[in-house]
């Protein structure tokens, strides 16, 4: 029997939704996001625009569109450069063992006590804010996670006896994790890679909410709500939407992540 | 004595991962534009003002030398001299400190609170409504930001039921009753993720433990299933919970920052965002140290309190 969980249903479709509204805000959204309007400063939804007006009168729902565009390629771009140096270093110190091994695990524990808000600080006195920084910062945090993930999958496979099989054969271990490893491992990094995704963009909102994101005026959902503070009791709609938005896109990616390993590994389907 | 051995290997490697970050965070700040005696004394400071004050704090003597005075320093527990604040800042480090531990604290001890009756709960009664709360629980409560939660408590619970303090703290010297009070809507906002994850882990640990032989033999025993549940079950699904709070230490220390923005407390996160914004680096260069530091002790503690949950990992080293 073999069916869709409905966490992948779910999720695959706010995922989509998410994808969706950052496309479609390269080519159309329904008033400029940057464009000032003073006359519908902090009005409410529906009085002006969706999802009403900001402090200086911009369509917060434009904005929001705009800001998936911004938060899903910070957040895509930094999991995808960390887990792909991630990977490499877990399947390495999975395939060579010895010294390289605790060596590699030993800068990921160094790694992992650098949460992305505090490499931003450190980036942050280094590059100034922006894309970049919050890139590298959220990226470097992805580096330990991914290497233990793939190091742990890497040695499960490993031991398996097709593998022995192949060492026997006369194959070296770059063949071997080419060749085994990594289509075995894929979709645990798969998984691994939407659920991270999430967190990249909760780190990137984080960021954007202390000032250390993008500049202005480019959108963002976390400035959204660092701006919306100030209006707090008199435009309290100015903090839901971002904050909302924020909220359904991680939620969409774990959900996209708890559904794809239900599906490729079902055992684990009444453990979580 | 294996236990003191393997103690003594993980303080070894504490102490060398610990150098390398001070390494590494030295050399960023170094790379960093604009140096202590430029920023101190403005654009417009002339010249030989601005190399003088630079002899005066050294910042002219080789690269490796004022690494290892620096780090001298840190081992002596003089951290230097805040350019902004004109003050030592070890001292400045300790004072936001007080705000920013108790903030952490509350925030672990109600994310225990919250956490593990639920996931003990919904795991002993899968598929149940707890359950379905749980899992619901767990799901949005990681989604969400921590300092959107925060937000949302200012305007629902301070401005909106007019309870508790928008933000801002007394002092420890105003009373423990103001000061606590200041801390309890940003320890919420802080534990609400935290207890999220705990919920998933502790069920899906307690679910686990309950398949297994043991617990089976001890009901079979005659034991009624709460006892075999807080006797056996919970006590041997405790070793997975304690690794993940070890885990989430990074993410709280990270959070603690941006719910202290929120509320504008005086703490350790404030501190460094505003040393960055001032270019105040040698406060940001001890204060992101002291963060590592936090992170590794904090794990080495997990470590240790895995022997005493888990009677098996004594002997082994």
């Amino acid at each position: 029997m073999k069916r869709f969980p409905i966490s992948l249903i779910l999720g695959g479709l706010i995922t989509g939704a998410l994808i969706g509204a950052a496309l479609l805000s390269r080519v159309w959204t329904p008033a400029d996001p940057t464009a000032m309007n003073i006359l519908n400063r902090l009005k409410g939804p529906g009085e002006a625009g969706l999802l009403g007006a900001d402090q200086i009168g911009r369509d917060v729902f434009s904005i929001i569109m705009a800001g998936a565009w911004t938060s899903l390629g910070i957040a895509m771009t930094a999991t995808l450069l960390g887990g792909a140096i991630g990977t490499l270093i877990g399947v390495s110190a999975a395939a060579k063992g010895g010294v390289f091994e605790r060596l590699a695990m030993a800068i990921n524990g160094v790694l992992f006590s650098f949460p992305p808000i505090l490499s931003a600080i450190l980036l942050g006195a280094l590059m100034g804010p922006g894309a970049l920084t919050s890139i590298t910062a959220i990226g470097v945090f992805m580096i330990p996670v991914f290497a233990r993930v793939s190091r742990g999958a890497a040695l499960q496979i490993w031991s398996r006896d097709f593998v022995q099989a192949a060492r026997m054969a006369g194959k070296g271990p770059a063949l071997i994790t080419l060749q085994h490893i990594l289509p075995n491992i894929s979709a645990q990094i798969i998984v691994q890679l939407a659920i991270q995704t999430g967190l990249g963009i909760l780190s990137e909102a984080g960021l954007s909410f202390l000032g250390m994101g993008v500049a202005p005026p480019t959108p963002s959902w976390g400035r959204m709500l660092a701006d919306a503070q100030t209006f707090l009791s008199s435009a309290p709609h100015l903090v839901l939407a971002p904050g909302l938005a924020i909220a359904l896109a991680v939620l969409g990616l774990n959900l996209l992540g708890d559904g794809l390993r239900d599906l490729t590994d079902p055992r684990r389907r009444q453990a979580s | 004595m294996p236990a003191l051995k393997k103690l003594s290997r993980q303080i070894g490697g504490l102490v060398i991962t610990l150098w390398i970050a001070s390494l590494v965070i030295f050399l960023l700040i170094e790379a960093a534009p604009g140096d202590a005696a430029s920023i101190m004394l403005g654009t417009n400071a002339a010249p030989d003002t601005v190399a003088a004050l630079r002899s005066e704090l050294g910042l002219d003597r080789p690269l490796l030398w004022r690494y290892a005075g620096w780090l001298g320093g840190v081992l002596s527990g003089d951290l230097g001299t805040s350019y902004t604040y004109g003050v030592p800042v070890a001292g400045l480090i300790a004072d936001r400190l007080a705000v920013t531990v108790p903030l952490t604290l509350i925030a672990t001890l109600l994310s225990i609170l919250i956490s593990l009756p639920l996931g003990v709960w919904a795991a002993n009664r899968p598929n149940g409504p707890v359950d379905t709360l749980a899992s619901l629980f767990s799901q949005v409560g990681i989604a969400v930001p921590n300092f959107w939660i925060g937000l949302l408590l200012i305007l629902g619970v301070a401005l909106g039921l007019g309870w508790l303090t928008p933000g801002g703290f007394p002092g420890w010297q105003a009373g423990i009753g103001a000061a606590f009070e200041a801390l309890i809507l940003p320890s919420i906002a802080l534990a609400v993720p935290q207890s999220a994850v705990l919920t998933r882990v502790t069920r899906a640990a307690v679910i686990e433990v309950t398949n297994e032989d043991f617990v089976r033999t001890a009901r079979a025993k005659g034991l009624s299933r709460g006892r075999a549940l807080w006797r056996h079950t919970v006590p041997n699904a405790l070793l997975p919970v304690v690794t993940m709070l070890g885990l989430q230490i990074p993410f709280l220390i990270s959070g603690a920052v941006l719910v202290e923005n929120v509320f504008t407390l005086p703490g350790i996160g404030t501190l460094a965002y505003q040393a960055l914004s001032q270019r105040d680096l040698i406060v940001v260069q001890n204060v992101v140290l002291m963060f590592t530091l936090i992170v590794m002790v904090v794990n080495l503690i997990v470590d240790a309190l895995y022997t005493v949950l888990d009677p098996r990992l004594r002997g082994r080293v």
